[in-house]
């Protein structure tokens, strides 16, 4: 009963943060290398360098690279090689302190201000006065009053830079501490500021690290634009700022000076930004597992050759009717998502294609309306829209059909309209592209439209923005603007799993209407076997990409005949009233298995209740025998002689009441059990 | 305004017991300021009690305020008005300190199973923690969280894993056994299995049964979905717009239920059986309730007026006190 987990390494989260990311993209590595050289090299510098950075050499003033001196001289006669080196360690130090200042100051006060609203308030009014400071007179005016102090200096501009790294860590920390997580931990009584240390500050992480390479680089050219301007260390100590500053004045005469120092600078600066670059990069953002432009086309072109191969239809076509024969759907790269479904859809219908998440019933909707992501693609099979195969339509051809003959609605209504115009807008504008009407026309069309879809003020709402009106509203408004080109095919993907339930009832009678006035049909896609019972004529149950049963609605729900229907069906507490309400519900023993998984038989097998050595073998669709209802298992006809239901079996593990629970609610407990 | 729910007959012994969970009149308001103040609370003057190892549903549609009433309860949420007691001790603006001290006795589970755990610790640390802010030992919180794990029927592998690896029903498990590893006394299950498909819904609702069985646990059970409250309820407290409609036995209320809007909730909710389902609608048809969009919210009176087919002129000036009708507790003048 327990399920066992494939066996995967535990990752730190110590390599998950940096170690993979970090080497796998080629500057990255090249920036650490860089970084690490440096340091490295100017730690150990007093030992390896061979001049002291005061050592004046006079016989070889201002001169390139020698043997003796590999950088050259400056004026004065002194090694820059060792003069550069001598002064990293001071430079890359005192940066660091503006990191550590910066983006610590800046994280702390976005925790803060992440934990509560008042503090929140009052942070931000303060780092927007810091931000309207002028940092660079700012300095100015600490130098002037404690002289060239870099460390101190370079701490008072990790403050200034502070106020920005909250702006930039506030939003990330405010949506890390709505998660429910940091309820769970509220409830737990860990205290604000445990929550911040454990639950949102790991979660900044990446951020920080990107931001500190960042701030870094900008320290670093700071510092150095302080030293140029004659603010550095004070003389005769060496610093990349003061030796750029003395090349500039041997820009004619000594060009090389500028050199050795200008590349160090460039490159450790390079070094920092490309670090940050690697670490802030998602996860495989530059690799796409999509195919290229070209092999797409190409497979189109497959697929269209395919279907023209194919005999055409004998049946003469009827006009709005939808038939879907033996299609498949796959990820470019072999794995399917759906395979050999085929559905009849009659004009003036209704189609539920019913089954759980992962089931490929959305994949099979979007196939109608060749909407599928991209990286999914019919491989086989036939949609047969009034004799016309879909399937192999071009995007121009689907053009012409998409919104016109077969128009979408989406669970989530708010996602169809563009919160920048208003309803009346969007209305028109489709009205005017799907029926070619002049601006007056399309107006009073829109008004028609809405108070077809049962909105009472249909002027007021023409006017309103998608944030103005309720999700029901909008979910009608959305209706209005799937029936704005007049389509014979509704494909409804959810269209009221987002709604509460009065609203639902409320659009399905809707849909019900404009089905019997206009005369459409409609494939319906939904995971509530109430919500078919209301509105579907047939259903096709689907299961791991399969239909597994199809057939009228009656008789699928009061007579199911695929044991994942009975296990469905008897797992929904909504098939219960409350007086026969069971004390446990049915349920099926796992879960969906991975299009990857998929086993070559029966493909519910292994959360089947009657499963037996029968069903390892690939099981057709065959005829039911109740009506024209078709069942994709091998053992259907056993089980409806033998009348067979799915029971609960997921017992208890510890099935016993302790004493302390109170004698009434014993009592309800027998009383449900009795009745 | 103080909406009293007396409690069952069948429970007069239990009268003299402390309630597990009391809540008094409670008010919640959102945002500050005079606009605020103005504008008609979240959360308005509802009142009902837990008893010790009972299961109460609260059932509205969206804006009832029904998660906003269990976030009061957990510290989630400020509160503007009235109190919530748990087990006879005022917790209504509990500081951290407090909750630390209840936080092993009164816990939650959340809707989302994706959030509700931090993808960044394993599934033992999630687990632990709770334990672990109560100076458990780590070697004793693994071993409790291994424990646990394989009571809500998940391997004791999985302590190492994290999140991401687990399917959506899986982790709603995970978050059941991290709020009840400390053995508490009430849970509030706040739309626990809304995210969930059929069969993994069904797997939780009857894990929390088993669990409330095992251990006389009392649930707070929030839902949208009345046939899923029916499922684990005992009582059923019913909501619109931030009042309670109506309240009683979890038979009495879905079965025969008195006040508009919960005949109007109940019609609404499909069988799945086509010609039960075709007789409900007939009948939720034939309630002659009005549409949720003609509705604006407006103060005084009783909240759900403007679409209820019995509104008269008393409706939109008086508030309608609460009265017994049959066994349930009933917010209307003319149920």
């Amino acid at each position: 009963m327990i399920p066992t987990l494939p066996a995967t390494p535990r990752k730190t989260a110590l390599t998950k943060l940096s170690g993979h990311r970090l080497l796998a993209s080629p500057t990255g590595l090249a920036g650490t290398l860089w970084l690490a050289v440096m340091v490295t090299a100017s730690l150990t510098a007093p030992w390896w360098l061979p001049f002291k950075t005061e050592d004046q050499d006079f016989t070889a003033v201002l001169s390139g690279p020698t043997a003796a001196h590999w950088l050259g001289t400056d004026e004065l006669g002194r090694d820059i090689l060792s003069r550069i080196f001598a002064s990293a360690a001071e430079t890359l130090g005192t940066s660091f302190i503006t990191v550590i200042v910066g983006v610590g100051l800046g994280t702390l006060l976005a925790l803060a201000a992440a934990n509560s609203q008042r503090a929140e308030g009052v942070i931000s009014r303060v780092t927007e006065i810091m931000m309207s400071l002028p940092g660079t007179v700012i300095i100015l005016a600490v130098i002037g009053a404690v002289g060239t102090n870099i460390p101190l200096i370079m701490a008072i501009l990790g403050v200034l830079i502070s106020a920005g790294i909250y702006r930039v860590m506030l939003g990330q920390a405010k949506s890390l501490q709505n998660q429910l997580y940091v309820d769970a931990a509220t409830v737990d009584g860990l205290s604000p500021l445990a929550i911040s240390v454990r639950h949102v500050l790991p979660g900044l992480a990446t951020t920080i690290v990107v931001q500190s390479a960042l701030i870094f680089a900008v320290g670093l050219l700071i510092q150095a634009g302080l030293a140029f301007i004659g603010f550095g260390p004070p003389l005769p100590q060496p610093s990349w700022g003061g030796m750029i500053q003395s090349a500039s004045q041997h820009v004619y005469d000594a060009p090389w000076l500028m050199v050795p120092t200008g590349v160090v600078l460039a490159l450790t600066v390079l070094s920092a930004n490309a670090i940050g670059n690697a670490l802030g990069k998602a996860p495989n953002a530059g690799a796409s597992h999509l195919p290229s432009a070209a092999i797409r086309r190409k497979r189109a072109g497959q697929a269209a050759a395919a279907a023209a191969a194919t005999p055409a239809v004998r049946n003469p076509p009827a006009a709005g009717k939808l038939s879907v024969r033996g299609l498949s759907v796959g990820v470019d790269g072999g794995t399917p998502l759906v395979t050999d479904v085929s559905f009849d859809v009659e004009p003036g219908t209704v189609l539920g294609l019913v089954g759980e998440s992962g089931c490929g019933k959305t994949m099979t909707a979007l196939s109608l309306m060749g909407l599928l992501p991209s990286g999914v693609a019919v491989t086989d099979g036939q949609i047969l829209w009034n004799g016309k195969n879909l399937a192999a339509a071009t995007d121009r051809d689907m053009e012409g059909i998409r919104g016109r003959e077969i128009a979408l609605i989406s669970q989530e209504p708010m996602r169809a309209l563009d919160p920048m115009f208003t309803v009346g807008y969007q209305l028109t504008s489709a009205i005017r592209r799907l029926q070619s009407m002049g601006r007056a026309e399309a107006g009073a069309e829109a008004l028609g439209l809405l108070e077809k879809v049962g909105i009472v003020d249909a002027r007021r709402i023409l006017k309103s923005y998608p944030h103005q009106i309720s999700g029901g509203m909008a979910q009608r408004v959305a209706i209005a603007l799937a029936l704005s080109g007049k389509p014979r095919l509704l494909v409804a993907d959810e269209p009221t799993t987002a709604l509460d339930v009065t609203v639902q009832a409320e659009i399905l009678s809707l849909l019900r209407s404009l089905v019997k006035d206009t005369g459409m049909s409609v494939v319906m896609v939904t995971h509530d076997l109430g919500v078919v019972a209301d509105i579907c004529d047939q259903v096709a149950v689907m299961y791991a990409g399969q239909v597994v049963e199809n057939g009228r609605t009656g008789s699928i729900l009061d007579q199911p005949r695929h044991p994942y229907t009975l296990a469905l069906l008897a797992a929904d507490p909504h098939a219960n009233s409350a007086h026969d309400m069971p004390h446990r519900l049915a349920t099926i023993k796992g879960q969906v298995p991975q299009p990857k998984d998929w086993p070559a038989g029966c493909r519910f097998a292994a959360r089947c209740q009657f499963a037996g050595s029968a069903c390892v073998v690939p099981v057709p669709l065959l005829p039911s025998g109740t009506e024209t209802g078709l069942v994709r298992c091998v053992k259907a006809d056993e089980l409806a002689v033998e009348g067979m239901a799915w029971v609960a079996t997921d017992s208890a593990v510890h099935q016993h009441v302790p004493a302390e629970v109170p004698a009434r609610h014993r009592l309800d407990i027998t009383e449900k059990d009795m009745a | 305004m103080s909406i009293d729910t007396p409690l069952r007959p069948e429970s007069a012994s239990t009268v003299h017991r402390m309630p597990m969970l009391e809540v008094k009149d409670l008010v919640v308001r959102y945002g500050h300021g005079r606009k605020a103040a103005s504008a008609p609370p979240a959360v308005d003057g509802v009142s009902f009690a837990i008893q010790p190892g009972e299961t109460v549903g609260l059932v509205g549609e969206s804006g009832s305020g029904k998660s906003t009433i269990g976030k009061a309860i957990l510290g989630l949420q400020r509160v503007s008005g009235g109190s919530v007691a748990f087990q006879g001790e005022d917790i209504t603006h509990a500081k951290s300190g407090k909750r630390r001290a209840i936080g092993s006795e009164l816990r939650a589970v959340f809707q989302d199973p994706n959030s509700s755990l931090n993808p960044r610790k394993t599934i033992g640390a999630s687990l632990a923690e709770p334990l672990r802010i109560r100076g458990v030992s780590s070697g004793v919180a693994r071993a409790k969280a291994e424990d646990m794990l394989e009571r809500v029927g998940l391997p004791r592998e999985a302590v190492d894993r994290y999140p991401s690896q687990f399917s959506g029903g899986q982790r709603q498990r995970i978050s059941v056994a991290r709020a009840l590893i400390c053995e508490p006394q009430l849970v509030v299950c706040d739309e626990a299995v809304s995210a969930l498909d059929l069969s993994t819904q069904a797997q939780v609702l009857n894990l929390l049964a088993d669990l409330r069985d095992e251990r006389g646990l009392s649930y707070l059970f929030i839902a949208h979905d009345i046939s899923v409250v029916q499922f684990l309820a005992q009582r059923v407290v019913v909501l619109y717009r931030g009042q309670v409609m109506e309240s009683g036995p979890a038979a009495a209320v879905t079965e025969s239920p008195k006040h508009p809007f919960t005949q109007a909730l109940v019609a609404a909710s499909p069988v799945p059986r086509p010609a039960e389902q075709a007789q409900r609608r007939a009948v939720r048809e034939s309630l002659g309730v009005r549409t949720a969009s003609a509705a604006a919210a407006t103060a005084g009176g009783c909240p759900f007026r403007q679409r209820c087919p019995l509104a008269t002129e008393l409706c939109s000036t008086e508030r309608p006190a609460v009265r017994r009708v049959g066994e349930a507790d009933v917010a209307c003048h003319y149920a």
